[in-house]
């Protein structure tokens, strides 16, 4: 004490000072800080004591126990972690969650960029317009009415289905969702067509914002229409291709629960189930809620890291002046 | 732009058609339910692919049945009440929160920023969230549904944004005529970010109106679902629920696919006819989003 009595009295000082000035702020602005009450109010009730009660993934959780009354899991707490590691859905899990959502970024992420780059050439300002709001329509019907549709038309009597059979691609007389071959292309497509209007605004916003000085250079230079394409207009909306890349795969091994609760069955949760629909049948339809918990917990702790590494990427990437 | 060559002219046609098949793409499925939910059911079953115009008798039955639904007029009522009181949460939080953390005098204003950005990034997950709601004994109310979700921290600093783009000045020159915060905001800032505020209110009730999850598991009482759970009790037949020995069951599977099919365009029908008067709000929100991510 003695010691530090010189060296601590600047930073002293300058401690009481805050908690001085700090005390004149609240008392200036109480009314402000009253206007924040119920925010904080919100956030430590609805954000905060769900991410205390996490600790229940290392617990047995007993609900008229409470969280704290709840023993410790057996292997010092990670008796889930590795229950769910060694379980026969930890592969399937990862290998379903990650085939639907590569594919997914694969045939979704590049549509709604040929969609602007063609909206792009409709010189035609009102028809572009239509057409822009006809393929936006999806995007404004309901996940469960959107389920219900495809649910209908991939049924046995059901619309595609028929068609198909007429084809002689699929058999007529079973539902499509029946078949776990056919869950990734259903869930895909019908993605498709939900969003590959909506997600094609970033990119004609980038595209009307190319300088058009870059055109008439191009041309005076002798390219085509084509040419200009590859030189000219891809660069230019390059930036935003790639930020938005990045944060598709930052969310990778985030597939959502709604959409597949809505569309599968128990019968193709061999190809159907992810991470998200196994812990709401674990712990919600099951009551097994430290397993649960403890799963979702594993995926969200990916999910951040790689969110927040591809925030990062980003970050550096508009750092660099490119944007 | 004005590329004449015979090649850029093959290439718009081409292009034109392209478009225009993807729209059609796009709304065909939409057609489809229109004019199913008007056609004749045996004739309809019968006739499997494609239609192109309304089968047999036209019939208005399946909308009868949605209108005698109990529960479809329940759900009407519960979403409505569940958007009144949502969207006033909502709207008044975001509005205060964002306000004071704009503010750039307060001193605790970074403290609260960090401590509601870190709930964009970390959040307890899907159980231990259930588990908060249900120790609060909010189960099977509506608070259950309006409290978890009344402030999107999106939109928070979204709004928050907005507010400080506002000019220091002009908030100064009413704090110097003794104007207290609440004035500050309600008659200085407001009035100067109706657009964004216009674009989250859209936003919230979209939120709302399509939100069924929460309802799915927080709820137990069928007259309290909200209309998107009654749809998807309806419409996902194949997962039998209680709910479906509530409702009076068509008489025959064809009846009720016309049931089906009438339901979802009578839930969709009305955002079907507002969304292009508000796509403009809708498109400023992408980019508002965009620019902040």
């Amino acid at each position: 004490m003695t010691k530090s009595k010189t060296k601590g009295t600047a930073p002293d000082t300058a401690r009481v000072s805050y908690w001085v000035r700090l005390k004149k702020d609240l008392k200036k602005n109480k009314s402000a800080y009253l206007m924040f009450l119920p925010v904080l109010l919100f956030h430590l009730i609805f954000c905060y004591k769900p991410m205390y009660g996490v600790i229940i993934a290392f617990k047995e959780f007993v609900p008229f126990k409470g969280i704290l009354g709840s023993p410790w899991a057996d292997h010092f707490g990670m008796k889930h972690f590795i229950d769910f590691f060694n379980s026969v859905y930890f592969r399937r899990l990862i290998r379903n969650t990650l085939t639907i959502s590569i594919t997914n970024l694969l045939v979704t992420f590049p549509a709604p960029i040929i969609l602007a780059l063609l909206l792009n050439e409709v010189g035609h300002r009102k028809y572009k317009g239509a057409l822009q709001t006809f393929t936006y329509l999806p995007h404004f019907i309901s996940m469960v009415v959107i389920c219900g549709m495809v649910r209908m038309f991939v049924d046995h009597d059901g619309f595609i289905t028929q068609m198909f059979s007429q084809m002689g691609l699929v058999n007529g007389k079973l539902s499509m969702l029946s078949n776990k071959n056919y869950f990734v292309p259903i869930y895909v497509i019908s993605g498709l067509w939900q969003t590959i209007g909506w997600n094609a605004i970033i990119y004609l916003s980038a595209l009307s914002s190319v300088d058009q000085e870059l055109y008439e250079a191009a041309r005076i230079d002798g390219a085509n229409r084509w040419q200009q394409t590859i030189h000219v207009t891809l660069p230019s909306i390059m930036m935003t291709i790639i930020m938005m890349l990045i944060l598709r795969i930052g969310s990778i091994m985030g597939v959502g629960h709604e959409k597949i609760i809505l569309l599968y069955n128990p019968g193709i949760y061999e190809t159907a189930d992810v991470i998200s629909t196994y812990v709401y049948r674990k712990g919600l339809l099951e009551a097994n809620w430290s397993y649960a918990a403890a799963v979702g917990l594993f995926n969200s702790v990916i999910n951040m890291f790689l969110v927040v590494t591809a925030n990062k990427i980003t970050k550096k990437v508009t750092d660099m002046g490119l944007w | 732009m004005k590329d004449k060559s015979t090649g850029y002219r093959i290439f718009t046609v081409f292009n034109y058609i392209i478009l225009t098949a993807i729209a059609v793409a796009c709304l065909y499925p939409f057609y489809f339910v229109i004019i199913a939910s008007i056609s004749n059911p045996e004739a309809l079953m019968r006739h499997g692919g494609l239609l192109l115009k309304p089968l047999g008798r036209l019939t208005l039955d399946g909308y009868r049945m949605v209108f005698k639904n109990k529960l479809v007029l329940f759900g009407f009522g519960n979403t409505f009440l569940i958007l009144g009181i949502g969207l006033i949460l909502n709207l008044v939080l975001t509005i205060l929160g964002a306000y004071v953390l704009s503010r750039r005098e307060l001193m605790l204003r970074k403290p609260f920023t960090i401590l509601v950005i870190i709930t964009m990034y970390f959040s307890g997950g899907m159980i231990p969230g259930y588990l908060n709601v249900k120790s609060l004994g909010l189960l099977d109310s509506v608070w259950a549904i309006v409290l978890p979700g009344a402030v999107s921290t999106s939109n928070l600093i979204i709004m928050r944004s907005a507010f400080l783009s506002v000019p220091e000045t002009l908030s100064e020159a009413a704090r110097l005529d003794g104007a207290s915060h609440m004035q500050i905001l309600g008659k200085v800032m407001l009035p100067l970010v109706k657009a964004t505020l216009a674009v989250m209110i859209l936003y919230y009730a979209v939120g709302h109106w399509n939100a069924w999850f929460n309802a799915s598991i927080y709820l137990r009482t069928p007259s309290k679902y909200p209309l998107q759970l009654v749809l998807r009790n309806i419409l996902m037949e194949n997962q039998k629920s209680d709910m479906m020995q509530d409702i009076e069951m068509a008489r025959s599977p064809q009846v009720h696919q016309l049931l089906k099919y009438s339901l979802i365009v009578i839930s969709s029908l009305p955002i079907m006819c507002v969304y292009p008067f508000l796509q403009k709000f809708f498109e400023k929100g992408v980019m508002i989003g965009a620019i902040k991510g």
